[in-house]
């Protein structure tokens, strides 16, 4: 049998390379595009700032997007202390103990846990339990919960990547464990847990089902009063428009639609641009 | 007169997972001098030097037997590791300045015990920059990271740094094992004019360093203190056959 020239399957190797990584762009730019194509006519100013009406076929998304952020504000208020705490007892303290490898197991498995099952959950424990009702305080909390393991993991990343003759050095000038932590490891690392931090939000922002059942209000135009008042928010919106309201215009799903893609995808790449910004100014 | 020893060691033994690194070592340590350890790889010395300040106390599976006292007072029994360390510091091999600017570097030590004073501040990095040989060099650059310094001015300002916490005994890890014959003379100059205020202890891999700078010389092997001496005693004449087979070149 002739084999091919050498020449030849470089060629063929390369171009399936190629061929395989513009596919996985292309769903990417596709999803983008029809969204773009379909929604940029609805967006306008008074969609971005009014109130729906009509059952939701007019006006525009304001309660949906200001719910959002609400939500989105509660969950890294109650993530990013506790997972930047746990992270620096894992990373600091515990190092290579029975307890911490427990719990890095605990943090995959927490982060493979269906987001139903999270929404579930939250109904659960804050809606029922703790008697929170179906509130932004129920909903940022059942967030909280999923973009932890996120906060945890980058966190521990960063840390981890702060080099240890630091902490020696630190030590060795008589300042305590905690003294070191504060000055010599957190602001090394502090840019790794903002990335971690930006990516949960945009995680967050994006996911319906942990919001289904704890927080969001099927239509309530007005603007959320306080962190025990029902919100909407932009997925379970748009969820609502495309399954349960007839006759809504295409152009407002899309709409609404982009503009949670757009602030998902804004908070990754500022995510990113942290990230190579830091990296370029790094200089151990 | 009595010569009360800066520091004691008595039949210290230290070892990681099971594996003994120091060996029944004992010695006295007088103050106002320069101790010079030398010995081959794997002797036991950076481990003796980094027991001192106890920064071996966190590593993995360290077993302590033995004493080693600080002006009479157990180190492992009557001080916890911070005040140990603001009395004993250690400059590294390889100089670790922190990502900071050179004033903030040097006053680490000072601003983790609470002093907060301007003016206390800037009188601190001066005269320990001064005491470093580094002032001249870096007195209208104090602002700038100190990452931008030079591999020897970075040595020198971490021996500034660890100055500025007011230690009585100073530490040091082959200090010039990354620096130009330049930088070392430097380094050494400082040593010699330091050790009127403190007691040194040096580790080196250089021996013709120990022998320029040492008042004292102490040769490990595999963990044992072997001999320790006047340098010109161990550099001329020394008592044991091992001391004279690795300075002169025929093993290690």
């Amino acid at each position: 049998m002739r084999t091919l020239s050498p020449r030849l399957t470089q060629r063929i190797a390369f171009s399936i390379l190629f061929a395989a990584t513009l596919f996985v762009i292309l769903p990417v730019a596709f999803i983008i595009g029809v969204i773009l194509k379909n929604g940029l006519g609805a967006v306008n100013w008074e969609f971005l700032t009014a109130m729906p009406r009509a059952s939701m076929r007019e006006g525009g998304i304001l309660p949906a997007i200001v719910g959002t952020f609400c939500l989105v504000a509660g969950a890294v208020l109650f993530a990013l202390p506790l997972g930047l705490c746990a992270a620096i007892y894992l990373s600091e303290y515990s190092k290579d103990s029975r307890l911490n490898r427990a719990v890095r197991l605990a943090i995959v498995n927490l982060a493979g846990v269906p987001s139903v099952v999270f929404g579930l959950f939250g109904l659960a424990l804050f809606v029922g339990f703790f008697r929170f009702g179906a509130s932004i305080l129920a909903g940022s909390l059942t967030l909280g919960l999923m973009i932890l393991p996120v906060i945890i993991t980058s966190s521990r990343e960063a840390l981890d990547a702060v080099p240890g003759s630091f902490r020696e050095v630190s030590l060795s000038l008589g300042a305590t464990k905690l003294q070191t932590i504060k000055y010599a490891v957190l602001p090394h690392a502090l840019p790794g847990i903002l990335t971690g931090t930006i990516l949960g939000v945009g995680r967050a922002a994006g996911e319906t089902a942990p919001i289904l059942f704890t927080v969001a209000a099927f239509y309530l135009p007005r603007l959320p009063r306080s962190i025990f008042d029902q919100a909407m928010a932009l997925p379970y919106h748009l969820y609502v428009l495309s399954t349960q309201v007839p006759n809504v215009a295409p152009k407002i799903r899309y709409g609404t639609a982009l503009v949670l893609l757009a602030i998902v995808l804004l908070m990754n790449f500022l995510a990113i641009a942290i990230r190579s910004h830091f990296r370029a100014k790094k200089k151990w | 007169m009595v010569i009360h020893p800066k520091i004691r060691v008595k039949n210290l033994t230290v070892s990681f997972d099971g594996k003994a690194s120091l060996k029944n070592v004992s010695l006295d340590i007088e103050p106002h001098i320069i101790l010079s350890v030398i010995g081959p790889a794997n002797s036991g010395k950076t481990t003796f030097l980094r027991t001192l300040n106890r920064l071996n106390d966190d590593e993995r599976a360290m077993k302590v037997s033995g004493e080693v006292l600080l002006d009479g007072k157990d180190i492992y029994k009557d001080h916890d590791p911070v005040s140990l360390r603001r009395k004993v510091g250690i400059i590294f091999a390889l100089p670790v300045p922190l990502p900071m600017t050179v004033f903030e570097n040097v006053v680490y030590g000072p601003r983790r015990q609470g002093i907060r004073d301007k003016k206390i501040l800037g009188a601190t990095v001066e005269r320990f920059l001064r005491d470093a040989y580094l002032w001249d060099e870096v007195k209208d650059r104090l602002d700038e990271p100190a990452m931008t310094l030079s591999g020897g001015q970075q040595q020198r300002l971490c021996i500034a740094r660890t100055l500025a916490v007011n230690p009585e005994v100073l530490l040091f890890d082959e200090p010039c094992s990354a620096l130009d014959p330049i930088s070392t003379a430097k380094i050494e100059e400082a040593l010699s004019k330091l050790k009127r205020h403190y007691t040194i202890i040096l580790v080196t891999n250089n021996t013709k360093q120990a022998a320029r700078v040492g008042d004292k010389t102490a040769f490990f092997l595999m963990g044992e203190l072997v001999e320790l001496n006047e340098t010109g005693k161990i550099f001329t004449s020394p008592e044991d056959r091992r001391t004279d087979d690795y300075l002169s070149g025929r093993f290690g």
